[in-house]
């Protein structure tokens, strides 16, 4: 009791520091990246090539005042930070870096992640509404229907994984993966996960919820100081969650030859979060109709395809990332799913190019201006 | 752990459980009633988790934590009656008998209970292969009765998407 | 029963740390409260109407459908670790049951239940 008190405590503060410290990297290396790729060099003045913006920028932000709007629900508007945060960090108990470096291995481990964070929607949609701002409440209604639309696919691609390794322990997860990793086996799983993770963590281009070019900032928008970066904190902790957690069920986690296991775990993370990084760099913002589109007509439907592909797989090839029967069916899967969304997304005239479904003549969104269909508040 | 420290424990949470419940009641506005409601229903997570029930814990984090709060702060943003309105109405002769007659039987149901010749001791932590096999083979039946069910909410969620378009 | 000692831990101090910064930000930030500050932001100009509108029964519907979908995906949890050891028959089990959903998912579709309008 007291010694697992002792290794909670370390664990805390160790999981605290990484997180911060990530955080301060990631914000700087998306700044760079994302400068990078706009032909600019980012941030360059505060040390050298502006390696210590994030540090002046969290010392900023500490020195800001916090204040809360007149009109706003005070206790609400002060408690919506927290439930925020919270639930994002508590994953971090379970995510293992490598073998043994793992605060507590949890049997249940991955429903545990992927059941948590959902609680901190509660938080989004209190710092919306409390606020007593329009931007802020469309923001929070926003982003509690992208994650009633991506919580699914996201489920049922963690569903995947479990189906071909047999547990819900993410060390026994990384640890089948030796050999192959699952990226393979669950190649429709892996895109679904990315995908919906990167939604409900706000990443462009999947935040309709925040949208600085239209809702400012989305349920934020009243925040300021600590309590701002503490959503801030949110995001970029999300954003390491997401990535680790990829790399884990599907890149094979700290395996890999020669380097060490942290390494190849940090490598692994580090890959993921470039990917969602330059994906942002690349891709235009989704509409609402186009991103719950996605997800209910299309990422939904392979979701289930994949299921059942992957059911019928390891009935008969048997389980395991490198089974040659579900290697096959996941691939197959992947092809199928991604002719019939290339499928559907293709503009159908020159008037209605848009990268939502196609519309058919006869539909309500094709036939109705925009600005006449009633309740247009998306 | 020792008894004790579990029953400890379950005083905490039964004490958030209980005074977020309260706040339920008490709010002045319903965005406050639907977050102590959340609050509540955490609690019991930490119930079940104490009754090393932790499966079903997660559950009641994901589904009640997630979705079912989801849906009532939609369902409010549906009402038009606005952030600061209270939530007393007219039925309040009819929700004060409903009221009495939940507690006197709860009260009845907690003083008629023999808490202490409850096997504590024997609880046992169920994994989550042997609760799959379990519910795949023994209740089979219920099971797929309960793919019925949701079919039905499915189908009612559609008609009601099919009424409400109408302008 | 131990893993809840680290789960408490975590969400004991995933508390304490954002509050350890808001009250140092308290010591150190300035607190100089002034009336146009403290106004709602809409852009520069004064808040026109309330805040609160009536949102569309759309949000509504996806969220009732999700609470369906995400009951079955609890249910695929167990479902999928006792996977290899239900073989054929929780395959078929499962298939039926998936079936049975697909069927509700199909009429929504159809119905234009999952069309953002």
């Amino acid at each position: 009791m007291i010694e697992e008190a002792i290794r909670a405590a370390v664990g805390v503060f160790v999981v605290f520091n990484v997180v911060a410290l990530s955080v301060l990297v990631l914000v700087l290396l998306e700044r760079k990246f994302l400068g990078r790729l706009q032909q600019r060099f980012g941030p360059m003045r505060v040390g050298p090539h502006g390696i210590l913006q994030t540090v002046a920028d969290a010392l900023k932000l500490l020195l800001k005042e916090d204040f809360t709007p007149a009109t706003a629900d005070r206790r609400l508007f002060q408690l919506a930070p927290f439930l925020v945060i919270v639930p994002i960090f508590l994953p971090f108990v379970t995510i293992p870096f490598a073998p043994g470096l793992v605060v507590r291995s949890l049997e249940l481990g991955l429903l545990y992640i992927v059941a948590v964070p959902v609680v901190s929607a509660l938080g989004f949609f209190l710092a919306g509404w409390a606020s007593d701002n329009k931007y802020a409440l469309l923001g929070a209604v926003r982003y509690a229907a992208v994650l009633v639309s991506y919580e699914l696919p996201l489920l049922m691609g963690a569903i995947g994984v479990v189906m071909v390794t047999g547990t819900l322990d993410l060390v026994a997860i990384v640890e089948q993966q030796a050999a192959w990793p699952l990226l393979f086996a669950q190649l429709p799983a892996f895109l679904l996960f990315l995908v919906s993770g990167m939604a409900e963590g706000n990443r462009t281009p999947f935040d309709i919820a925040i949208a600085e070019s239209e809702i400012v900032g989305g349920p934020f928008v009243e925040y300021s100081g600590m309590r701002w970066s503490l959503f801030f904190l949110a995001e970029y902790a999300g954003v390491f969650a997401t990535a680790a957690l990829t790399a884990l069920l599907f890149l094979g986690g700290w395996n890999g030859p020669l380097l060490p296991p942290l390494v190849w775990f940090l490598v692994k993370t580090y890959a993921v979060i470039i990917v969602i990084f330059w994906l942002r760099g690349t891709m235009p913002r989704l509409r609402i109709d186009q991103l719950m589109n996605l997800a209910w007509k299309g990422f939904i439907p392979i979701a289930f395809l994949n299921l059942v592909v992957t059911g019928a797989a390891v009935l008969i090839g048997g389980p395991g990332p490198g089974s040659p029967l579900v290697i096959l069916g996941g691939l197959a899967t992947t092809a199928v799913s991604l002719a019939a969304l290339s499928l559907a997304l293709r503009p159908r005239r020159r008037s209605d190019v848009r990268i939502g479904f196609a519309t058919r003549p006869g539909d309500d969104v094709a036939d109705r201006p925009p600005a006449a269909s009633h309740y247009s508040i998306p | 752990m020792s008894f004790d420290g579990a029953l400890v424990a379950f005083g905490i949470v039964a004490a958030v459980a209980i005074v977020a419940s309260l706040g339920v009641v008490l709010a002045r506005s319903v965005v406050s009633a639907a977050v102590s409601l959340v609050i509540s229903l955490m609690a019991v997570a930490g119930v079940y988790v104490l009754l090393l029930a932790d499966f079903l814990a997660l559950v009641q984090v994901l589904i009640y934590g997630g979705a079912v709060t989801i849906l009532l702060l939609f369902a409010l943003m549906l009402s038009r009656t606005g952030r600061d309105s209270g939530l007393t109405t007219r039925h309040r002769p009819i929700a004060t008998v409903a009221g009495l007659a939940t507690a006197i039987f709860l009260g009845w149901a907690i003083v008629a209970t023999n808490w202490f010749a409850l096997p504590y001791a024997q609880l046992q932590r169920v994994e989550l292969p042997i609760i799959g096999t379990a519910l795949f083979s023994t209740w089979a039946l219920p099971f797929e009765v309960v793919s019925l069910v949701l079919l039905v909410a499915l189908i009612g969620a559609a008609v009601i998407a099919r009424t409400g378009d109408a302008p | 029963m131990g893993d809840y000692v680290y789960l408490v831990f975590f969400l004991f101090f995933g508390v304490l740390f954002p509050l350890g910064g808001i009250v140092t930000e308290r010591f150190l930030s300035p607190k100089k409260p002034d009336p146009i500050k403290e106004t709602t932001y809409e852009c520069g100009i004064e808040t026109e109407g309330t805040t609160w509108v009536q949102f569309h029964t759309r949000y509504y519907l996806y969220a009732l459908v999700f609470l369906i979908f995400d009951v079955e995906a609890i249910f695929l949890f167990p479902w999928a670790v006792a996977y290899n050891q239900l073989a054929l028959f929780g395959f078929i089990e499962m298939m039926i049951f998936l079936a049975i959903l697909l069927v509700g998912f199909a009429y929504a579709w159809r119905k234009r239940a999952l069309e953002w309008r």
